[in-house]
């Protein structure tokens, strides 16, 4: 029944250092909000309201088993126990 | 303040001249905990622009991934600025997301492609706060680890 997400360094911090923790849920949306329940704030870190509607935060990249999610439904792509999330911010900048 | 060996150094800035006019970016890759920039990675500028740049997501997964397979961690993240001084935009202070990394940033514009010195800087970017840092060249010591480096 759970899926491993890997932490990024930065948000670490909500997970009490942890590099991984495990989740469970249907679609990524759903296991961010399982994900929230035991660690608070990261939701916030993750999407944010885009007109009305939640999307991922654009400079915050999620993966399931190596794909970036965007090219396979954003939040509501689907998960399976045994996947592997990873969360990665997205290393970017300008003058 | 950053420590790194004169052909990382030299890397960087060739390829930030090699990339100008857009910006280029790329990370020094080195074991977790050391603070020892050992392993030039440069990244190719998704965004391919003079103004912006940004780690394609496929190759910062695959970089994250082999970083974590050997220990390693982004000892330093550099990228170019290619019209403005070599100091963090606020555009990288609200990205910045390493905290450990030291932030190099390289000025091309008084060179561009050409030979010529560049600015080369470095700061620690936490919580939204800039703190440059001394950045102190030293020797090689250990050619087989920078052997990307070397590559054109």
């Amino acid at each position: 029944m759970a899926i491993e997400v890997r932490i990024p360094t930065i948000l670490r911090t909500y997970t009490d250092g942890a590099k991984a923790v495990e989740g469970a849920g249907g679609t990524l949306s759903a296991l961010i909000d399982d994900l929230e329940g035991n660690h608070p704030g990261l939701k916030d870190r993750l999407v944010e309201d885009k007109s009305g509607s939640i999307d991922l935060r654009r400079f915050v990249n999620v993966y399931i088993n190596d794909e970036d999610v965007r090219f396979i439904g954003g939040l509501e792509a689907e998960l399976s126990d045994g996947d592997q999330v990873v969360v990665l911010p997205a290393v970017a900048g300008g003058c | 303040m950053l420590t790194i060996a004169q052909e990382i150094f030299d890397a960087i800035v060739a390829h930030a001249k090699r990339d100008h006019p857009d910006e280029a970016c790329g990370v020094v890759a080195g074991p977790e905990g050391s603070d020892r920039p050992e392993r030039f990675v440069p990244m190719v500028n998704a965004a391919g622009s003079p103004t912006f740049y940004e780690f394609d997501s496929t190759e910062l997964l695959h970089l994250y991934k082999d970083m974590d397979a050997r220990d390693e961690e982004p000892v330093v993240i550099y990228h170019s600025h290619t019209a403005t001084e070599a100091y963090p935009s606020r555009t990288d202070i609200g990205l910045a997301s390493e905290p450990n990394a030291h932030y190099v940033l390289v000025s091309t514009r008084a060179h561009g492609n050409s030979e010529g010195p560049v600015e080369f800087r470095s700061y620690r970017i936490t919580d939204g706060v800039v703190t440059e840092e001394k950045v102190t060249i030293v020797p090689l010591t250990n050619p087989q680890q920078t052997e990307e480096a070397s590559t054109p």
